[in-house]
């Protein structure tokens, strides 16, 4: 199921804004990867441009390679839907489909893809709630609308949307910066659970979080307010917390700037 | 450093975050706590401060606009109980002067001795070419609005909601005028060319002559409709939370997909209220249908053949002629077409409150 993700050279423009330049990196199977840094530092760009959500602003694009087990993602002749369906992804804020069910929240992207039979999207459901930790706090309201439960939930419920069509990845924006701690737990709780399955790429604010849930972390940076964000150290967590190589990074996680 | 991962982090941020937090915003919130703090003076009533609490005033701006905004939303009513008492006074007289029945009788001649006249014709026709010109129009303006709000450019889509908006604008007497004596050709051509090939099927059937008919009261109705109807389901469209569309977009889906998933949804009501005061400009619309349609009094489903009537073109087209009980008559058919329009309405928020626990969380 899961996947390796190649990046080399990934430069991504807003318009004429460089937002990051030639970043490099490789993300294995079944793995955590942290990406931290200052704001602005392009770590959300990044992380948009691996499932090709960033070409969907106006006026955005990117150069370089990326790749998912030797298949590049931008080759011409790729379907953008179907990377999409590959590479899941989760938001910073909750956005269940306001209109919509619990039920039907889940398997929205089942129902994209075809997938019509009742008993085939219940059973999906139900997989994807189990998987979310969602199960049993839902199970009986299935027919109550998403939006309707708590952040923390409807977060779960996100998840539960996203993994529900067996993506190979899946990228988290940021998923608990507008969660409490004890839901924020109960989705870090998640993310291990998920790594079993999936590859995770997640992007956070938050250092402690970076340590306790990732195996991998990556540091962004920028020079300066306008400059694009670069790929300062890419290392195991133990050592980018314990260790750094890169006299930034160390001021980044002590604090002494950012 | 030679702590674990998890503790060095754990110090790293919280030293980060509360030497950030306690530079600046402490600092600068002790400062402004001080001002008010020095300016009390013990005794006096600085804001917040010491003393007693001031008396609640009798007649401050707060007493004077709730009053006003009482009284605007009091006029309404007003209005409303002053128009419908109107309407009753005048009608009822006519009513019972009739000498057919005013629900089945089709035909209108109030002002014989005695006078004659019905309602059924006029409301068919009113229901039946407000319907249709829906019917056209609505397909036709939620194309134009996800045009405009989803697949256009954002200059080229701003520069025809402008045009759009232009349309709106146009008075229907100018449409009534182009659709008597332009659109009417091509109408009729193509009334014959449906009589030719589709006149097994009863609406496109009869012998002519063809022309001012219900189909081009109705399309010259359509054409007003569209403008109302697309201006406000793009503004609808546009609200859709970017948040959504996104959802939607990540899980996999096309453009189109994206739209049914989470624009179409997110917009049903919004939709719903501008397809209502879209059909609420066709019921009334009245003198563009003076002039398309072939004021006949008979019910018919044909929408080729010259005919049809509507309450408000019947009522611009008479009222000159009309005496008294002419008036009265013309008033009564009014009343039933305000019934139509509240009936309509009805309807409608009856649909949207029947999603209402979906449509509310949205908000």
């Amino acid at each position: 199921m899961a996947k390796r993700i190649d990046a080399s050279n990934v430069t991504a423009y807003y318009g004429a804004f460089k937002a990051i330049e030639d970043i490099n990196l490789t993300v294995e199977p079944k793995t955590v990867t942290a990406l931290i840094g200052p704001s602005g530092c392009g770590k959300s760009t990044f992380l948009r441009s691996i499932n090709r959500m960033h070409e969907v602003l106006p006026g955005a694009r990117v150069e370089g390679s990326l790749t998912i087990d030797g298949q590049d993602i931008y080759d011409r002749d790729v379907d953008v839907t179907a990377v999409r369906r590959m590479i899941g992804m989760v938001f910073q804020r909750p956005n269940p489909f306001p209109t919509m069910s619990i039920f039907d929240n889940v398997v929205a992207g089942l129902r994209l893809n075809g997938v019509k039979k009742k008993s085939v999207l219940a059973e999906s459901a139900e997989k994807a709630l189990r998987s979310a930790n969602l199960w049993d706090e839902v199970k009986d309201r299935l027919g109550k609308p998403g939006a309707g439960l708590s952040g923390g939930q409807q977060q779960r419920l996100c998840i539960a949307r996203t993994i529900a069509v067996e993506p190979q990845v899946v990228l988290m924006d940021e998923p608990c910066s507008a969660l409490d701690p004890i839901s924020t737990l109960a989705i870090e709780d998640l993310m291990f659970q998920l790594k079993d399955k999936f590859t995770i790429i997640i992007v956070t604010h938050n250092m402690q979080q970076a340590a306790r849930v990732s195996d991998r972390t990556a540091f962004f940076s920028i020079e300066k307010t306008g400059d694009p964000g670069r790929l300062i150290e890419y290392d195991n967590t133990q050592k980018i917390f314990s260790n750094p190589s890169v006299k930034k990074t160390e001021d980044y996680i002590t604090g002494r700037f950012g | 450093m030679g702590e674990t991962p998890h503790r060095s982090a754990d110090a790293g941020t919280g030293g980060h975050t509360v030497t950030s937090s306690h530079q600046w915003p402490a600092g600068a919130s002790a400062r402004v706590a001080e001002t008010p703090v020095s300016g009390r003076t013990p005794g006096g009533d600085g804001l917040g401060g010491g003393g007693g609490l001031p008396r609640r005033q009798a007649f401050g701006t707060e007493r004077a606009f709730r009053g006003l905004t009482l009284a605007a939303g009091a006029l309404v009513l007003v209005i409303i109980v002053a128009i419908a008492a109107f309407l009753i006074a005048k009608a009822v007289p006519a009513l019972q002067a009739n000498s057919e029945s005013f629900w089945t009788y089709e035909g209108w001649f109030p002002n014989d001795n005695p006078p004659k006249f019905g309602i059924a014709a006029l409301a068919f026709g009113t229901v039946l070419t407000a319907a249709l010109a829906l019917l056209m129009a609505v397909p036709v303006a939620l194309g134009i609005a996800l045009f405009l709000s989803h697949y256009a450019p954002r200059r080229l889509g701003n520069a025809l909601g402008f045009l759009i908006d232009l349309l709106a604008a146009v008075p229907s007497v100018v449409f009534g005028l182009w659709g008597r004596d332009y659109l009417v050709g091509p109408v009729t051509d193509l009334s014959v060319w449906l009589n030719t090939y589709f006149g097994w099927i009863p609406i496109f059937g009869g012998d002519g002559p063809y022309g001012n008919s219900i189909l081009l009261g109705s399309l010259v109705l359509a054409i007003m409709a569209l403008p109302i109807i697309t201006s406000l389901t793009r503004e609808v469209f546009l609200q859709t939370p970017t948040a959504n569309e996104e959802a939607a977009l990540a899980l996999g889906a096309t453009r189109w997909e994206m739209i049914r998933t989470a624009v179409l949804p997110y917009g049903r009501p919004g939709v719903i209220a501008a397809v209502m005061l879209g059909l609420g400009r066709a019921l009334g619309e009245t003198i563009a249908l003076a002039l398309t349609l072939g004021s006949t009094y008979a019910i018919s489903f044909n929408i080729l053949e010259s005919g049809g009537n509507t309450i408000a073109a019947n009522i611009a087209n008479r009222f000159a002629e009309a005496n008294d009980t002419g008036r009265g008559a013309l008033i009564a058919s009014g009343l039933v077409l305000f019934a139509i329009t509240l009936l309509v309405n009805i309807a409608a928020r009856a649909i949207i409150y029947r999603r209402r626990e979906f449509t509310e969380s949205a908000a």
